[in-house]
């Protein structure tokens, strides 16, 4: 496989184009592999790329019930940051944002990182509160986030509205500077590329129907559209659809799945130049590279598989960035479309074993996986080849919903008075 | 906009007179205190989250105000039936884990 | 009169001449015009350029599925539009705008730069590079990048229109005023049935508008439709939307709609909204959406000067302007054949190129054309195109079965594209309806439907106009029977013919001569995606249409690949060697066509964003020159500054007030919930940590409510007014949430119990008096309450009258710390008892103070807030509230969490405790965190947070609360708070900072 580069792409334009090859192999699937990771997503997708290059691990497959990437790293807002409160999610996130810093270079695929900050607005005395708290642990924890007050937000993204008439004034701002986006389907396509390159199948278009058992409970293999595939270990990686992969083996799980809808503007010159969330107004914005501005809210309110979601939904979340951005009324609405989260009791995800030998799960990661996908791939990665938690997905176990030990995020910005 | 029966006022109203409750059929033990840890944990969190028919609470807040059940296809959103909070879940439908 | 304006011609009014103003330079237009046909009536092909190699692009469409004209249109005081279809904005006389994306102008743009190293630029080329040095994607490229991307100008002022939202219910919807859709809205009307029928346009008639050659019931297609709409519009039962295009379908048959109310009118009255947002139920729904003509893939097809056939067509009959004098009609099927007469026949020379062989073509327009001296060549192709800014020269070549004939050149000035049909599936597809392929007509068409929808003419696939009527008529006359059960209407039977009947048409790029398959034939003209484009993703391994589509970035810009994901599928699976069905389809995501944000906020903008909730005295308040803060939806006096005080000063002077004489405070936004009921004691019980059922009559009890989970979720003070009443308080942001925890209990785990819940919040306003006077200023305003210490303690509750009359619940609570009374009146009467309480206590300079000295009154006594001092993770015996858990109770909500082993791990729980620094004077930052070693490294381990913190007037010092590890085990011990600059140092202390033994509350 040849090395991207500017020269190399002058290379092949001498001769039209027409030398690239395939980014990732298509193979046959094999009668069994060491290791099967259902769901070709970013997360599972880079699960499979550190098995091979960080524990040496390639007789692996990947399975794909659609094309990789096409759930909900496809699908999201692309925002990154690490700017969580508990020691558990800031070291797993910030694991996750060191790991996006190196990404394009480690990949040799431009995943398009694009750290251009993460502002999260104060509305109230109590996101003032909420995020100070935030911004001490942070600092604590080695992760950069600072208060702006409205003049420095307002200087940081000069489109934004701080007059103080508004319904709900902009009192000032948590800025996480080395948060910000990425290209989302380059980080499945990237991790495919490099994961193919060290002998990982990947296999797209298909499904899995089963999860077979040895006698002793412990995992044999997956029945799929194209066959019996048998497997030593089966990593479920499968967001959106966990509860019903899981289901296969016999697991119920704390999760519940919820519409999250996601719209993008047509394209504009550079208006936002970073990534604004408002938890009072409800809602977040960024820039694309193309233009368009990309917007989302929280998830419809009721269990569903649908993609869809509700008018209702859309129009609250616009109506929160019209608040934010009176100038954006005339813009307009280009495409709007949903994906799929399964959302944990705490809103944390659940990465590690499961009741069934042989079974590991990563999954639960509600609204925010995207931001988590090379550090969530990384420790599971970890995991699965040692059997043993890395440090960092130690705490993200199954079993905190018995003993009570949650890491509940949003809960601890709980809305006041 | 799905529109939703209330099996109470007997009227189809649009989804945003209701609010969604959660799974249905998930009684609340009696006796709390003789449950163990795990068995807590599954009434407090587990939930069948199915891809197919999903009984379901909703509960019609801008209206009645009365809790009730449906059942509802959780990939096509299409309500099946809705019935009174305390009563079975109707026979009538798929399994719950259908897929 | 304009160069190509031919008299007589069109829908547009002679009479009403209208300037255009487009990039500074006047053009003559008239009344009816787009825009775009105002510009093509000037000669105007040159409208925009391109996303990416800034190529120079025209008109290629007539309607909202153009790529290429987009303009930015200013009408001033905010209201900036970028990216308006030139071919969708009506003209009004004045109308300026502008072209985008180009620098320094649009004959000269420096962006076109690129188009010389297009061969770099091949699909997904950004992924490959950029990547070195690290640092220089966010520095250097992205910002490049960015700049060169993004079409239009974002608005930089706020809009000052308004928009309205409509919710509306009937009994047939038809989306789509072609034929198709009048002939459905009069046999759906004829039924009975109450009919709404759209279009996008301002006028009717779709393909059809204007057209005098088609002939429809014995009158001209133009003539039927007129009379179809006076019709339509005589009847009661139909309700007629132009201008308004049905861009989603949701569950259920619920529509979205968007009307454009003002866009296309000079001087909107700015009362009227600017848009406006249908949001309709419908009983059964017409897709009456039509097709698109698709362009062909050749290269230079993206010349400005190419455009669709049916846009020439439309041009002529709907706004009479001739496209160009010299036209070459690229053809793949025999629609074109009827334009071409009409073209000739108002004066243009006209050569057909048919990419088919002669056999091929149908004779009747073949022949027609012939006998009118257009030239027809068959089975030719398209191999180029020349013209900087303007095609001037078509290069053809015949073709058969792979062999390919010597190149030739045509001069022109305008070719037209008439590639096929591709049926409008997007409404369809929203409403969960599976399209199926059609191998014959090479087309995607409805499957059966999802929703009681029916689709009708060319969105689903009939070519024919006589075959469209008839399906139309009969599914309007089902239809609108269906919906209303009725058997009303009669079956229509109408003749109609046409000149040259749509066909099948060409996917996919054309064959081209070897010399040829390295010249780019545009496939998505806004993004520049060529053939090459997705031939080399394809070669790259993205099989899945959708990978296609994202790695080139095909119909993903503002006309969402309306005329190029077609063509795209066809070349990715020709590439693939596979049936184009195997590949997929993309989704047909909403809307249809973007849409405002402005017409999706509908209302809800400024001050209709989120109500503002008041409390009975806010005007009270207003005018002592309260400060505000929101809680919630609530608006809530945070302190009563006098003259020049700052928010530190009035709130000292407030709490030495109150510490030292009385206070006054509205306490109305906390929620109220009266629970009556014989059971209502047990409900208590079930519902609070706390025992109930031995509360006297007359007594008041903090009680405190849990989650099912063990975690604190609300508080407040409970007063027993009977046994089977009780007067229940929660927090103020809590009300909702917490009415409907109890709701739930009630109605699903304990509907045995008798009682009832009703929300009071609103009905009382609330007062609360504090201080060592308070006693002093309520004894002047009570009628029949004893208020003197012995006959009403602290915690007792009194129902009795004050202000000579006015029915009042009167509790001694205090929430400072000192006498504390809270009077609650009705609503009404709320102002009047301040004013009676401020004129009472006016000899003891009773002092109105605001929320934060109440924080810091409270916080002086340890009493908490929750959701400051707690949040969702903090359980009763963490927040210092084991006493408030009733020990001998068998059960209530959250007490099995309680016993969750991570739950009872003392030593790993973090406790309220209160903070005292060692240094007095300094504040300590709400949130800042614990540590127990000061000097450790980063990443700290941090044992708790400040959780409140203020500067205490009465004791002259700082306090705090805070949650430590295991703090109540850790008293007197010393913290340390680590700054960016410095650490502060601070005991672990009671929570109780003020009069520990209360000795001032019981007085």
């Amino acid at each position: 496989m040849s090395k991207f580069s500017f020269f190399e792409i002058m290379r092949k334009a001498l001769n039209h184009n027409e030398d690239w090859q395939r980014q990732w192999a298509d193979p046959e699937p094999k009668k069994d592999y060491d290791i099967i990771i259902i769901g070709g997503g970013g997360h599972g997708l880079g699960t499979a790329c550190y098995l091979a290059k960080e524990h040496g691990l390639t007789n692996i497959a990947v399975l794909e019930k659609g094309w990789i990437g096409g759930g909900n790293t496809g699908r999201n807002t692309t925002i990154i940051r690490s700017n969580y409160l508990y020691d558990e999610s800031a070291a797993l996130y910030d694991h996750s944002v060191r790991l996006w810093e190196g990404l394009s270079q480690d990949l040799n695929y431009n995943v398009m990182f694009s750290q251009r900050g993460v502002m999260m607005l104060a509305h109230t005395d109590h996101d003032r509160h909420s995020f100070q708290r935030h911004i001490h642990a942070n600092r604590l924890n080695g992760i950069d986030n600072e208060w702006l007050d409205a003049g420095q937000a307002q200087d940081y993204c000069p489109a934004l509205d701080i007059s103080p008439a508004a319904r709900y004034p902009v009192i000032g701002a948590a800025l996480q500077r080395r948060g910000g986006v990425a290209r989302h389907d380059a980080v499945a396509w990237g991790y495919a590329r490099a994961a193919s390159e060290c002998g990982v199948h990947i296999i797209q278009n298909c499904e899995v129907t089963n999860i077979t058992r040895h006698a002793n409970g412990s995992v044999s293999g997956v029945e799929t559209s194209r066959g019996f595939i048998g497997a030593k270990k089966i990593a479920v990686v499968a967001a959106g659809n966990t509860s019903n992969v899981m289901r296969m083996a016999g697991v119920r799980m704390p999760l519940e799945s919820y519409p999250l809808q996601a719209l993008v503007s047509e394209p504009l010159k550079p208006v936002i130049p970073c990534v604004i969330m408002s938890n009072s107004v409800h809602a977040y914005i960024s820039q694309s590279d193309k233009g368009e501005l990309v917007i989302g809210a929280g998830t419809d309110q009721y269990v569903s598989y649908s993609q869809t979601g509700s008018l209702p939904v859309i129009s609250h979340t616009l109506e929160a960035i019209c608040e934010l951005f009176p100038i954006f009324r005339r813009v307009r609405m280009m495409r709007s479309w949903g994906g799929i989260v399964d959302v944990t009791p705490d809103r944390s995800p659940i990465i590690g074993e499961t009741p069934v030998p042989g079974l590991f799960v990563n999954c639960g990661w509600g609204t925010g996986g995207f931001k988590a996908t090379p550090g969530s791939a990384h420790v599971f990665a970890h995991h699965l080849a040692t059997g043993t938690p890395h440090p960092v997905n130690a705490p993200f176990t199954l079993k905190r919903f018995e003993t009570g030990r949650l890491i509940d995020e949003a809960a601890a910005a709980a809305v006041a008075h | 906009m799905l529109l939703i029966h209330c099996p109470v006022c007997g009227e189809d109203r649009p989804e945003t007179e209701f609010t969604y409750a959660g799974e249905a059929h998930i009684a609340r033990p009696s006796n709390p205190d003789t449950l163990s840890d795990a068995d807590w944990a599954q009434f407090l969190f587990y939930r069948t989250n199915p891809r197919g028919i999903h009984a379901e609470r909703w509960r019609h807040t801008h209206g009645c105000g009365r809790f009730f059940n449906a059942l509802r296809d959780s990939v096509s959103d299409k309500f099946i039936q809705t019935y009174p909070a305390g009563t079975p879940r109707p026979a009538t439908a798929k399994p719950e884990n259908a897929q | 009169m304009s160069d190509f304006r031919i008299p007589g011609r069109g829908m547009v009014d002679p009479g009403q001449p209208c300037t255009l103003v487009f990039d500074g330079k006047r053009y003559d237009g008239l009344a009816g015009d787009s825009v775009a046909s105002a510009l093509l009536a000037n000669g105007v092909h040159l409208v925009g350029r391109s996303y990416k190699y800034h190529r120079p692009r025209g008109i290629l469409s007539a309607g909202s599925e153009e790529p290429n004209a987009l303009i930015a249109q200013d009408r001033g005081d905010g209201r900036f539009d970028p990216n308006s279809r030139a071919t969708m904005q009506e003209l009004y006389d004045g109308l300026e705008c502008q072209s985008q994306n180009r620098f320094p102008s649009l004959a000269h743009d420096i962006g076109a730069i690129n188009d010389l190293a297009a061969p770099l630029f091949s699909a997904g080329f950004y992924y490959k590079t950029f990547m070195w040095p690290k640092s220089a994607w966010r520095k250097l490229y992205e910002p490049v990048i960015r700049r060169m991307a993004g079409l239009g100008k974002a608005p930089d002022a706020p809009d000052p229109d308004h928009y309205s939202t409509r919710y509306h219910h009937c009994d047939v919807l038809i989306a789509g005023g072609g034929v198709a859709g009048l002939a459905s809205a009069l046999a759906a009307a004829d039924s009975g049935a109450d009919v709404v029928l759209c279009d996008e346009h301002a006028v009717w008639g779709g393909s059809l508008c204007g057209n005098q050659t088609d002939i429809i019931d014995g009158l001209s297609a133009q003539d039927w439709i007129a009379g179809t709409i006076a019709d339509l519009q005589s009847r009661a039962n139909v309700l007629l939307l132009p201008r308004t295009t049905c861009y989603a379908y949701y569950a259920q048959n619920y529509l979205g709609l968007c009307e454009r109310l003002s866009d296309h009118v000079r001087h909107p009255d700015t009362t009227t909204p600017r848009q406006r947002l249908w949001q309709i139920r419908a009983r059964r729904v017409i897709l009456a959406t039509g097709a698109l003509e698709r362009p062909l893939v050749f290269p230079g097809n993206d010349r400005p000067g190419v455009m669709l056939a049916s846009a020439a067509r439309i041009c002529l009959d709907r706004y009479g302007v001739l496209v160009g004098r010299k036209i070459v009609i690229f053809a793949a099927e025999d629609s074109a054949y009827g334009t071409a007469l009409e073209l000739a026949s108002v004066g243009a020379k006209v050569t057909i190129v048919d990419l088919r062989p002669e056999t091929a073509i149908a004779p009747d327009p073949l022949h027609a054309c012939r006998k009118a001296d257009i030239p027809v060549l068959a089975g030719h192709v398209m191999t180029g195109t020349k013209g900087r800014l303007r095609i001037t020269q078509a290069s053809i070549c015949a073709h058969q079965d792979g062999v390919f004939g010597p190149e030739r050149h045509l001069a022109c000035d305008a070719m037209l594209m008439a590639g096929g049909w591709t049926p409008t599936l997007h409404l369809y597809s929203q409403s969960r309806g599976k399209v199926v392929w059609d191998p014959e007509r090479k087309i995607f068409i409805p499957g059966p439907p999802v929703q009681d929808e029916q689709s009708v003419g060319a969105a689903r696939g009939t070519l024919g106009l006589q075959d469209t009527l008839a399906e139309s008529f009969a599914a309007g006359l089902a239809s609108g029977r269906a919906a209303i059960g009725g058997r009303k209407g009669r079956k229509r039977v109408i003749i109609a013919t046409e000149t040259a009947e749509r066909g099948t048409g060409f996917l996919g790029a054309v064959p081209l001569p070897h010399a040829k398959i390295h010249a780019r034939a545009f496939v998505d003209f806004q993004h520049d995606v060529t053939s090459k484009d997705i031939k080399l993703a394809v070669r790259e391994g993205f099989h899945s249409i959708e990978h296609v589509k994202r790695y080139t970035t095909t119909g993903m810009a503002t006309d969402q690949g309306k005329t190029s994901n077609m063509h795209g599928l066809a070349i990715a699976a020709h590439q693939l060697g596979k049936d184009i069905p195997a590949v997929g389809l993309t989704t047909f995501r909403q809307p249809y066509t973007p849409v405002t944000f402005g017409a999706l906020v509908g209302y809800h903008q400024d001050a209709l964003f989120d109500p503002r909730r008041k409390t009975p005295t806010h005007d009270r308040a207003v005018a002592l020159g309260a400060v505000f803060e929101p809680v919630g939806l609530w608006l809530r006096a945070l302190y009563f500054p006098k003259g020049t005080e700052t928010r530190h000063q009035a709130v000292h002077r407030e709490c030495l007030a109150t510490r030292q004489s009385v206070g006054l405070f509205d306490a109305s936004t906390l929620g109220k919930i009266e629970i009556v009921g014989p059971d209502a004691a047990t409900f208590m019980e079930l519902l609070y940590t706390n025992p109930w059922q031995k509360l006297p009559v007359g007594r008041c009890r903090y009680g405190v409510m849990l989650r099912e989970d063990g975690f604190v979720f609300d508080d407040g003070v409970v007063a027993r007014l009977a046994p089977n009443r009780f007067h229940v308080t929660t927090t103020t942001g809590g009300a909702p949430r917490v009415l409907a925890h109890m709701e739930d209990y009630l109605q699903t785990e304990f509907p045995h119990l008798k009682l009832r819940l009703t929300s009071t919040t609103e009905q009382w306003a609330t007062l609360a008096i504090n201080g060592p006077r308070a006693r002093d200023v309520v004894a002047k305003i009570v009628d029949d309450i004893d208020v003197s210490a012995h006959a009403l303690p602290h915690m007792a509750a009194r129902c009795g009258h004050v202000l000579g009359g006015i029915p009042a619940r009167l509790f001694r609570i205090s929430f400072t710390g000192e006498t504390g009374f809270e009077i609650n009146v009705p609503a009404a009467y709320g102002a009047a008892l301040w004013d009676a309480l401020m004129l009472a206590g006016a000899e003891f300079g009773i002092t109105p103070y605001g929320t934060e000295t109440m924080h810091v009154l409270r916080a002086e006594k340890g009493y908490i807030i929750t959701g400051q001092d707690t949040d969702g993770t903090v359980t009763p015996i963490d927040a210092g509230l084991g006493w408030a858990i009733g020990k001998a109770k068998r059960d209530f909500v959250g007490k099995r969490s309680l016993a969750r082993p991570d739950i009872i791990a003392t030593e790993r729980r973090k406790h309220l405790v209160g903070l005292k620094t060692l240094d007095p004077m300094i504040v300590l930052q709400e949130g800042a965190q614990i540590v127990l070693d000061p000097n450790q490294p980063i990443p700290m381990t941090m044992s708790g947070h400040v959780t409140s913190a203020y500067h205490s007037p009465v004791l002259g010092r700082s306090i705090a609360l805070a949650l430590v590890e295991n703090g109540h085990n850790r008293m007197g011990e010393t913290v340390f708070i680590p700054m960016p600059d410095t650490v502060i140092r601070a005991e672990i202390c009671s929570t109780v900072f003020y009069d520990p033994t209360g000795e001032r509350l019981n007085g």
